[in-house]
């Protein structure tokens, strides 16, 4: 399977097949990914990180990525001190990118833009978020993880909680998991619930997803909660936001009623969704979901660069 | 070798409006849809005499219809492309000197480039940027287009033709 130059912008891009041989080229990358092997497979090359809008855990892992394959990373992480407050056109910065290096990663608060970087620049381009839109290694590593966690990501009762109206990790994932014939049903607060888009994704691929806004009588059957955060940056107002935060909550009392294989993933960052409390606990997968983003975006990085095998 | 617009049982009497004798005809618009086509084409047009007829659920084989006919003027590709957006069922007559100089259906083509506005206001393509609106057509009737940028679906095509 080839992927040298190929861009990485929705996962809706990528068939089952090509999910499978990227999941299990990132098990591969796990003992690089921890430092425990190395390898400089993307010596010589170098990753522009274009970041217009926050980011600690794409940007980090997709920075370690590149140097634990002995690759270089170029950048920024904050707008502010480039020509785009001099109104520079997205555009215009991703052809100066793409003059400078092999790679380009780009997260951008406008749904869309990474599709636009794509058709500007002749280096690959991965898409690390765009506005509520697409964010494709998210949805590689939550699968990832489901993979490693449960040994299949297929027959799992997937629980998608919480904003799942603006949360772009949730859109992607419901597809991908519909791809693989995993069980759904979503839980939000009724202003917060899943596209109409999305539900009908879900449908054409077959499966049926269930709606609810009881958390407690979900959980019950359970193999995976995958939890997200109330985002107040895409709400319109402070209102909206204000009446549905801290709608749910995930603590030990919760979790009495779960099965004991049960896994707690969540993007992060957390607010109050999940209580400390459940840190300690086996359910509490995140932290190694995290993690996960190393080997998914090591392997990817090595893919589209066309770097040696592992 | 010119083609008379002929309807087998049609009787003058039947004409609801009248014949013109240079422009467009647009058959079998969907009923309720002439003023949107006629918002497309721009009409009415600030200083123009030419004569626009329009007629509102008319009787036809195949159901109720709306009709425009606009004198002196002959349809661009664009706007007939804007028209198979709203109205996919819709024909063209090309009117020269009472005769039907050409007859077509219109057609939804694949992609629509730069004629429709994505709905979605932080869509990138509503941005400043040097790029044409760009959808893809993912069903042709009923008419349903998804932008190549954000993914977004408009619920109502008509309002976001540019």
């Amino acid at each position: 399977m080839n992927f040298k130059g190929k861009d990485i912008i929705s996962i809706k891009d990528f068939s089952k097949t090509e999910i499978d041989y990227i999941l299990i080229y990132a098990e591969k990358m796990l003992p690089y990914a921890k430092g425990e092997k190395y390898k400089d497979i993307l010596s010589g090359k170098v990753l522009s990180s274009l970041f217009f809008e926050p980011s600690t855990r794409t940007r980090l892992s997709f920075e370690s990525a590149m140097n634990r394959l002995g690759g270089r990373v170029i950048g920024f992480a904050d707008p502010s001190g480039t020509s785009q407050k001099k109104g520079e056109s997205l555009a215009d910065t991703i052809r100066m990118a793409d003059s400078f290096s092999d790679v380009i990663v780009v997260r951008h608060p406008q749904e869309g833009a990474a599709r636009l970087a794509a058709e500007f620049a002749y280096a690959p381009v991965l898409n690390a978020g765009d506005g509520a839109g697409q964010h494709p290694t998210q949805c590689l590593l939550d699968l990832f993880t489901i993979k490693t966690e449960k040994k299949k990501i297929d027959k799992n009762n997937v629980i998608l909680l919480g904003d799942l109206k603006y949360g772009r990790t949730v859109h992607s994932l419901a597809y991908a998991l519909s791809v693989y014939g995993a069980k759904l049903t979503f839980v939000s607060p009724t202003s917060l619930k899943m596209p109409k888009e999305v539900i009908s994704e879900c449908i054409e691929l077959g499966v049926e997803p269930t709606q609810t806004s009881s958390l407690e009588k979900a959980i019950k059957d359970a193999d995976v909660l995958y939890a997200t955060r109330i985002q107040k940056e895409r709400f319109p107002d402070a209102e909206e936001y204000n009446k549905v935060v801290g709608s749910y909550m995930i603590n030990n009392e919760l979790l009495k009623n779960a099965k004991e294989s049960l896994i707690i993933m969540h993007p992060l960052p957390r607010i109050t969704e999940i209580d400390p409390e459940v840190d300690s606990t086996p359910y509490a997968i995140y932290f190694k979901q995290a993690f996960n983003g190393v080997p998914i975006r090591m392997a990817l990085l090595s893919l589209v660069l066309g770097g040696k095998k592992i | 070798m010119k083609k008379q617009l002929k309807v087998p049982g049609f009787k003058k009497k039947d004409l609801k409006i009248p014949r013109i004798k240079d422009g467009t005809v647009i058959d079998h618009i969907t009923p309720g849809y002439a003023v949107k086509v006629l918002h497309i084409l721009c009409i009415p047009k600030n200083n123009s005499s030419s004569v626009v007829s329009v007629a509102m659920n008319v009787n036809s084989k195949m159901g109720k219809k709306d009709i425009v006919k606009v004198e002196n003027r002959e349809l661009k590709s664009n706007e007939v492309d804007k028209i198979s957006l709203i109205c996919p069922k819709a024909t063209i007559n090309i009117i020269r000197d009472y005769d039907v100089a050409k007859k077509f259906k219109v057609k939804l083509p694949d992609e629509i480039i730069g004629i429709v506005s994505c709905s979605n206001p932080t869509c990138v393509s509503n941005a400043k940027e040097p790029v044409k609106t760009r959808f893809k057509v993912i069903s042709k009737d009923p008419p349903r287009i998804k932008c190549y940028y954000c993914e977004r679906e408009p619920e109502d095509i008509a309002e976001h033709i540019i």
